[in-house]
């Protein structure tokens, strides 16, 4: 097996060399500079002179492939998922496989030959695997042809099978390798037919990442790792209170201390350290005097938010989701109405690596090497912050550690810039502090939700209504799109069609919104709304089939008859938790189910409750993506899913006092750990035909399975999280 | 001040109240040992102190004394991986990794002390945080590799404990 390159993709040098770069050896800096091997280039064709087939595939004389990879990993694992894609209609040798990271200036040159490289809401694999197919597929082709040329024979009567190509006629046979050389100028054919997934080799089978061995010997360059010649390093510090403004700092307080180079304020609400090492910026950044305008919202606290998202739950609106018959005539004239109000507190991503960035300005050119899950929106918060045209700046993506939809913002990208624009020709290396990263998130927004049905005397539901209340993250990070229905994405997982289609037919059903909008920042939290959706609902749909006297699931399937797919999933977690058989002593069981991010789930947990303690003895999940392209990395997914779903239940919040996140380090933001980890066996049930995610729809189920096996085994219905706030003992 | 490092002693220039992980990061270059929480909370800057599982984040260089062995991630396994980080890479546990090096050092040197940990000695052995949600891979990792470290003790193999 051939030696595999793994790295950025143009001009950036290899791993080996990246090393040596490193180490400050003679790699001139210059080298990653603004040298794009095809500035004029506009289409997928090989480019002259490289070693492409085409934009996807590069094959190197000793048979690695190359595949280039234009979504983010961040710990998904659809790095492997994507090249799986193209080897599998390239037909190479999956041993002979390697990877390469586009990068968005790059991609900007050659007009987006490699499309979106945002990675966020599950869409890395669903959002790019037709025309990755089609990539592999058709440098297939070119290399075929290429082959067939030399024999002269025609291309269609040749085989490929692992990267060898053979023309059984006249007895020829070569390899991808050997005529990648020659594939230089041959034109892409215009049809192109790919595979049926019933004939995957690649695809769809349970291969190991291809990015592991780094992870495990410590030598996996994230960006927080990253040391260039002459770097500085400089810790930020913004105004506590969101929107609040930096009002002074006394940077003479600090400039003696040792390492500190200068202090720099960042916009009009920050200040950093810049110094020699992490640690004489961090002495320095908690020793500089600052006082900051703090504003109005400084009053603001978590009471405070609460009581204007429950002014919320009985406001007028006219933001409708979803709208059904005529519920609210139905719930009106109702005799025995059932309703409960829910909640869902602020959390924060807190991805282990902490915000990072490396910038480089120079009058002439900006770069950044980091992490980023949009690296065109990081590109160009990077020229804007830099004031120089985006053809001449450039981000280097690197592997993130952790991101969970934090670094779809590109805040610290833009401080980062900030600094190093004061710093010319020296590269800066913006760090946060766990302190920072936990007090300047954008949180999962905070929701409250008053659910309201009535029953036939059969306990059918007749009529349902789901009012939200709560912010809204469009509001801050995209105001345009909200419109006639208010926040599209607060309706996730209660939609009536799509990726996000509620999977309970209600005759008179009515899901509405008022829009709350504190200033705490909000942010794509893995999951989004679905998580909070989810847990109202199906919290909900519970509360109603105890209320009518019936098995919760049984009273589930009366309801879902017109939606297979999601009655399929929960069946199935159902059947693997053993619901029609008798649990163990003191063992109690709970379901949910949930449409999110184009896939069905469900999960079915197994608690116990002594002395008011909750242990979650085991959890069977249940998921239906369509096309399941990695099952192990899916198992993962799914498994880990449960872990930041079932944080926010136990443990985890933000709370807001004197305007400010309180949290500010993981021993405040108490998140799940091992010893809390129950079994999780995952059932991936592909019924193909459609492509859903896999990173984020389980976190939703996670907390109203659980909450529901609480509530059967204890009679509590605990309706605000964390349920580290709830006295379960019996009472 | 003096420390020795994966084996090597090595001479350190700081203030005697740096923190041994950014000593290892930013001036040894070894930067497999992660910054996660700085308050010895989320164990991702795990290093072993003659062989025992210790967090270098609050650990103050000035601490460690020269005659104490410090092992990283990079010197675990340089001839050939820790049975642990082998069965890691076997399982694929990382996903994004960024905790690992901690997750590994921690495992390996509860392997040291219990070489066939229980679920629970497991559970109760490791308070390293992964977000990503590797637990359920981490857990099954350290049963696998208590096998494998058993195994090449009965044969009369090297204990690969650093």
């Amino acid at each position: 097996m051939p030696t595999r390159k793994k790295d950025d993709l143009l001009n950036s040098p290899s791993n080996e060399s990246r090393r040596n770069f490193l180490k400050g050896s003679t790699v001139a800096t210059g080298a990653f500079v603004f040298g794009f091997s095809f500035p004029l280039a506009k289409t997928a064709l090989a480019q002259a002179g490289s070693d492409e087939v085409n934009a996807w595939v590069v094959v190197q004389p000793d048979e690695t492939v190359l595949i280039r990879i234009a979504r983010i990993e961040m710990g998904q694992g659809s790095l492997t998922g994507l090249a799986q894609l193209v080897a599998e209609e390239l037909e190479c040798d999956w041993d002979n496989v390697g990877f390469e990271l586009v990068k968005p200036g790059a991609n900007l040159q050659r007009d987006n030959v490699w499309k979106s490289q945002s990675t966020g809401g599950s869409t890395a694999i669903r959002g790019s695997h037709e025309y990755l197919r089609k990539g592999g597929a058709t440098a297939r082709a070119i290399l075929v042809e290429a082959a067939a040329r030399q024999w002269q024979v025609p291309a269609q009567e040749c085989k490929v099978n692992k990267g060898v190509i053979t023309h059984s006629a006249s007895n020829n046979s070569t390899t991808f390798g050997s005529v990648a050389a020659l594939a230089n100028g041959i034109e892409a054919p215009e049809n192109i037919e790919l595979k049926d997934p019933s004939l995957w080799t690649i695809a769809g089978k349970p291969l190991k990442r291809l990015d592991t061995k780094e992870k495990v010997d410590g030598s996996m360059v994230y960006t927080s790792d990253l040391t260039l010649p002459g770097m500085l390093i400089a810790i930020p510090k913004a105004c506590p209170v969101h929107g609040g403004t930096l009002a002074s700092f006394d940077a003479k307080a600090v400039l003696s201390m040792p390492g500190v180079k200068k202090v720099v304020a960042l916009d009009d609400n920050a200040v950093a350290v810049v110094a020699d090492t992490f640690w004489h910026a961090k002495k320095a950044i908690d020793a500089l005097p600052v006082k900051w305008n703090e504003g109005e919202n400084a009053k603001v606290s978590s009471a405070s938010i609460a009581e204007k998202l429950h002014e919320g739950l009985s406001a007028k609106t006219d933001y409708v989701g979803n709208n059904i018959g005529d519920a609210a005539n139905v719930l009106s004239k109702a005799a025995n109405v059932i309703e409960a109000d829910y909640s869902y507190p602020y959390q924060n991503h807190a991805p282990m690596e902490p915000m990072s960035a490396t910038v480089r300005w120079r009058k002439n050119g900006c770069e950044m090497w980091g992490a980023t899950q949009v690296p065109e929106s990081a590109l160009g918060a990077l020229a804007e912050a830099a004031e120089l045209p985006k053809e001449v700046c450039e981000v280097h993506t690197m592997r993130i550690g952790g991101s969970f939809g934090r670094r779809l913002a590109t805040d610290y990208v833009r401080q980062a810039a900030l600094v190093a624009k004061q710093i010319p020709d020296t590269p800066i290396k913006l760090l946060w502090t766990r302190e920072e990263d936990m007090l300047q998130g954008h949180f999962h927004p905070v929701t409250q939700c008053r659910m309201r049905a009535t029953l036939d005397d059969d306990g059918t539901v007749q009529a349902l209504h789901m009012r939200i209340s709560g912010q809204s993250i469009l509001a801050h990070v995209n105001p345009n799109a909200i419109g006639g229905k208010g926040d599209p994405v607060m309706y996730q997982g209660v939609d009536p069609e799509g990726d996000m289609a509620i999977g309970y037919s209600v005759p008179n059903l009515l899901v509405d919104q008022v829009m709350v909008n504190p200033h705490i920042r909000p942010g794509f939290w893995r999951g989004v709304n679905l998580n909070q959706n989810a847990l109202y609902m199906e919290s909900f749909i519970d509360e109603l089939a105890h209320a009518a006297g019936q098995d919760p699931l049984a009273f589930r399937r009366k309801l879902m008859a017109n939606h297979p797919k999601h009655l399929a999933v929960l069946e199935a977690a159902a059947k693997g938790i053993g619901w029609d058989t008798k649990p163990a002593k003191g063992i109690y069981r709970g379901i949910a189910q949930v449409k999110g991010f184009g896939s069905y789930v469900a999960a079915a947990a197994e608690v116990s409750v002594t002395d008011g303690k909750l242990k979650i003895h085991r959890i069977v999940a249940a998921t239906d993506p369509g096309y399941a392209i990695n099952p192990q990395q899916i198992e993962a997914q799914v498994a880990g899913s449960f872990v930041y779903g079932l944080s926010p239940l136990l443990s985890s919040e933000c709370t807001v006092k004197n305007g400010r996140i309180e949290q500010e380090n993981f021993h405040t933001y108490q998140v799940m750990q091992l010893r809390d980890m129950p079994e999780v066996e995952v059932i991936t049930m592909p019924s193909g035909g459609f492509w859903g995610g896999v990173g984020e729809p389980t976190i939703a189920v996670a907390a109203p399975a659980v909450l529901n096996a609480i509530f059967a085994a204890t009679g509590k219905r605990v309706r605000n999280i964390p349920i580290k706030n709830t006295d379960l003992s019996a009472s | 001040m003096k420390l020795n490092v994966n084996g090597k002693t090595q001479d350190i220039d700081v203030e005697s109240d740096t923190p041994l992980l950014w000593v290892l990061r930013e001036q040894l270059g070894l930067t497999g040992t992660k910054y996660g929480c700085g308050i010895s909370m989320c164990g991702a800057c795990t290093v072993h102190i003659d062989g025992v599982a210790q967090r270098s984040c609050v650990l103050p260089v000035s601490a460690v004394r020269e005659d104490q062995k410090i092992t990283t991630i990079e010197g675990l396994g340089v001839q050939q991986f820790h049975p642990v980080q082998d069965v890691w890479a076997e399982i694929d546990v990382p996903q994004c990794g960024y905790c690992q090096s901690g997750m590994i050092m921690a495992a390996s040197s509860l392997l040291a002390q219990n070489s066939d940990p229980s679920d629970d000695d497991i559970r109760r052995g490791m308070g390293n945080i992964c977000r990503c949600g590797t637990y359920p891979r981490v857990i099954e990792g350290i049963k696998k590799a208590a096998k494998q470290l058993r195994a090449n003790a009965e044969s009369g193999g090297q204990d690969a404990n650093a």
